[in-house]
């Protein structure tokens, strides 16, 4: 099988992913650029685990569909939280902790 | 090398009462415990008479054990007792490791001065019982006084050098608290810091000569040392000699540590009769001769000792001659009287004997004189300038009379015990060298004239005390310890009868045959005593023939200026060592301030300064980290590729 393609599209994808996550504003956006980031890995290394014909890269693909379910969870409250308290998701607004 | 001659030390275990040696410490330990423990205001009823007690005990003890001593053959006059451990180094691993064990050593030397310090305390004590009678705390003062003791019988008592240590700083504590007893004065306790700290610079002596004592024989026993001394070089026992020296010196006040002395007469009385004249000042003289199997083997240092007696007896005899305040002469006196001692130690085998032998009468005499001045001080309400005394016989016979033994004594009347020590110290010095011999006789003459200028200043002459000051006698209290030291001082001298002293001290400094003097002893004796003469009758003409003013004349010739300001010793001291040590100070008060603080105090600032910088990276926008983030993983990533690719 040629990995090549595959792993090109992932490529892209993390890059679609780790702009949106620098260039967005929107909480919900920046979360879904997040979940591309973590998606494009999880293509990558199913296609390494084909390449090597074991099951290593689907089992840690799996851990990581595990802990992007878990942050779902945590990250989504969070952002209800905040656009309750503040009327607004834009991560720029949420900026208390500083000097 | 004379190292057979020297007799080794080497005790045997004791029985029957040398097994309650131990005691004889202990008594005036559990008195200065009880009392301080308790303090000054529930022991106010008893202590002064817990105090004599405990002493009295330590006395009696001390004597019967003196006559089991001289009951037993003159070869095995050594007992030793074990104690306990002391401390020990020594283990598997460590086979060369120290053992130091707290031993007694008792043996003719140290029996000599248990009954000097138990009996000439014990009379003191007695003495104070009268003298701070009206003092707030004569409790706390017994409790000193109980500690001193005890402190001085574990100095003569131990048998190695660290226990000697022990004792050696025990006297010092005690004199410093005794000296500063009145601290409410500044000017004693200024003299209390003075005595600690000179005396601090003799125990750098002590401490460099038992390290060195360990460095090289392993061990600090006496028996031990004694045995292997001429297993050392003649290096280290000289430098083990001059190392011992400079503790006597802090201790016993010769020159050049000689200063603190003088001041040390802002405390009560009884203490300078006990401490600063009997006993503690008398342990630098026992520290030689203990160690005299280090000094034989060691011409340099022998010779130092000589020339630290010879030029302290002179240098305290000039001071005696010029001080108004009474105890201020007689301290002097006693400076020049321990020179005497000194000189008589750093003689050899031929000289100990007479050390002792003078430190005894003069412990008698010197403490008379004391205890009389106090009893001067009492009757005119604790003036001590003799310009104010005059034509106290009348008035205080009992003080006079036992006042005079001491001054008949001291300056070497025939009969008295003064007279019998002193001639054979001058005698011993001019065999071994006439002009050590000269000196100590123009030593005697200068004497002979200080005393008698102080006997007739206080009792003689004319009045010239103020109105309303009543001269009475002391209480029996104090007339009566005054009375017991007078007959001591007159009768001392039946110490060397028969050269009985030379013979109970031989089996600790050895024995030597007796040197004819170059002119016949009867004749020096007899010259002695005509410069003697001499020396009374100046001071007769000088002083007894004239008015005495109240006040000190200014006009006076150099020699008599130089001697009230003490020799320019404190001068010296403060040019030499205090104002280059104030000057070194300032120096690295300076630096501190201009270097030290300020790197200290730049970096503090420097880092204050970067952090300001700094924070401003916490900006709190998410993206910001997440850019961070990202460049830091590409970072890594890049790093990781140049290593791989390389």
């Amino acid at each position: 099988m040629e990995a090549g393609p595959f792993i090109v599209l992932s490529a892209i994808l993390f890059t679609i992913g780790a702009t949106g996550v620098l260039v967005r504003r929107n909480a919900i956006v920046v979360f879904m650029c997040v979940e591309l980031m973590l998606n494009a890995c999880n293509l990558a290394l199913v296609t390494f685990a084909r390449v090597h014909g074991n099951l290593d890269g689907q089992v840690a693909a799996f851990f990581v569909m595990v802990v992007a379910a878990a942050e779902v969870v945590v990250g989504l409250a969070i952002i209800m939280t905040i656009f309750r308290t503040r009327r607004s998701a834009s991560v720029d607004d949420a900026s208390l902790l500083r000097f | 090398m004379l190292t057979s001659d020297i007799p080794v030390v080497h005790p045997a275990a004791g029985t029957g009462i040398f097994d309650l040696l131990w005691l004889i410490i202990a008594l005036p330990a559990i008195g200065a415990t009880i009392i301080l423990v308790l303090g000054n205001e529930r022991t106010k009823s008893y202590a002064h008479w817990l105090g004599v007690g405990t002493v009295a005990g330590s006395f009696l003890l001390s004597l019967i054990a003196f006559f089991s001593l001289a009951g037993i053959d003159e070869h095995e006059r050594q007992v030793g007792q074990h104690l306990w451990t002391w401390f020990e180094t020594q283990s598997s691993t460590n086979p060369g490791g120290l053992t130091v064990d707290f031993g007694i050593l008792y043996d003719p030397l140290s029996a000599l001065f248990l009954l000097l310090i138990t009996g000439v305390g014990g009379i003191i004590h007695v003495y104070s019982v009268g003298y701070m009678e009206h003092d707030e705390r004569r409790p706390r003062f017994f409790a000193y006084l109980n500690l001193f003791v005890a402190a001085m019988l574990t100095l003569v008592l131990a048998d190695n050098y660290l226990g000697v240590f022990l004792g050696w700083e025990g006297v010092g504590l005690a004199s410093y608290l005794l000296i500063g007893f009145w601290q409410h004065k500044t000017s004693a306790a200024v003299a209390a810091k003075k005595a600690f700290v000179v005396n601090r610079v003799g125990d750098i002596g002590m401490a460099l000569g038992t390290m060195l004592l360990i460095a090289t024989f392993g061990s600090v026993s006496f028996d031990y040392v004694s045995e292997h001394i001429g297993e050392a070089s003649d290096t280290t026992v000289t430098l083990l000699g001059l190392a011992f020296l400079l503790a006597a010196c802090g201790k016993s006040a010769q020159v050049p540590l000689q200063s603190w002395l003088l001041d040390a007469m802002e405390g009560p009385t009884p203490v300078s009769a006990l401490i600063h004249a009997a006993t503690m000042v008398t342990a630098g003289v026992y520290l030689v001769t203990r160690s005299n199997f280090i000094y034989e083997n060691s011409q340099p240092a022998q010779t130092a000792v000589v020339i630290v007696g010879v030029v302290t007896l002179l240098w305290g005899a000039v001071i005696g001659c010029a001080k108004d305040d009474i105890k201020k002469a007689l301290a002097g006196s006693t400076m020049s009287q321990i020179g005497y001692m000194m000189l008589a130690a750093g003689l050899g085998v031929a000289g100990y004997a007479f050390a002792i032998f003078h430190l005894l009468t003069h412990g008698f005499f010197k403490a008379n004189m004391f205890l009389g001045a106090g009893s001067v001080m009492h009757a005119m309400d604790d003036d001590v300038d003799m310009r104010h005394y005059g034509a106290l016989q009348k008035l205080l016979p009992v003080t006079f009379l036992t006042f005079a033994m001491g001054y008949l004594s001291i300056i070497g009347f025939p009969g008295f015990s003064g007279f019998w020590s002193k001639d054979k110290i001058i005698e011993a010095a001019f065999t071994e060298n006439t002009v050590v011999g000269i000196a100590a006789m123009a030593g005697a003459g200068i004497t002979a004239f200080y005393m008698t200028r102080l006997m007739l200043m206080t009792f003689f002459t004319k009045k010239r005390w103020e109105e309303g000051v009543h001269p009475h006698e002391s209480p029996w209290v104090m007339t009566g310890p005054l009375i017991a030291l007078a007959a001591l001082s007159v009768l001392g001298g039946f110490l060397l009868l028969g050269d009985w002293i030379v013979e109970w001290l031989s089996p600790v400094v050895g024995h030597v045959e007796h040197h004819e003097p170059p002119i016949p002893a009867l004749a020096l004796t007899a010259i002695i005593v005509a410069v003697v003469a001499v020396g009374v009758a100046i001071a007769w003409f000088t002083i007894g023939k004239q008015e005495v003013p109240r006040e000190a004349p200014q006009n006076v010739s150099f020699v008599t200026r130089a001697a009230r300001a003490d020799l320019y010793g404190d001068a010296l001291n403060e040019a030499v060592l205090m104002r280059p040590g104030d000057r070194l100070v300032e120096g690295l008060i300076v630096l501190d301030d201009n270097v030290i603080d300020v790197f200290v105090d730049g970096t503090a600032l420097a880092s204050g300064g970067v952090s300001l910088g700094l924070r401003r990276l916490q900006n709190g926008f998410v993206r910001t980290y997440a850019l961070s983030i990202l460049g830091g993983a590409a970072l890594v990533v890049l790093a990781l590729l140049a290593v791989n690719l390389s």
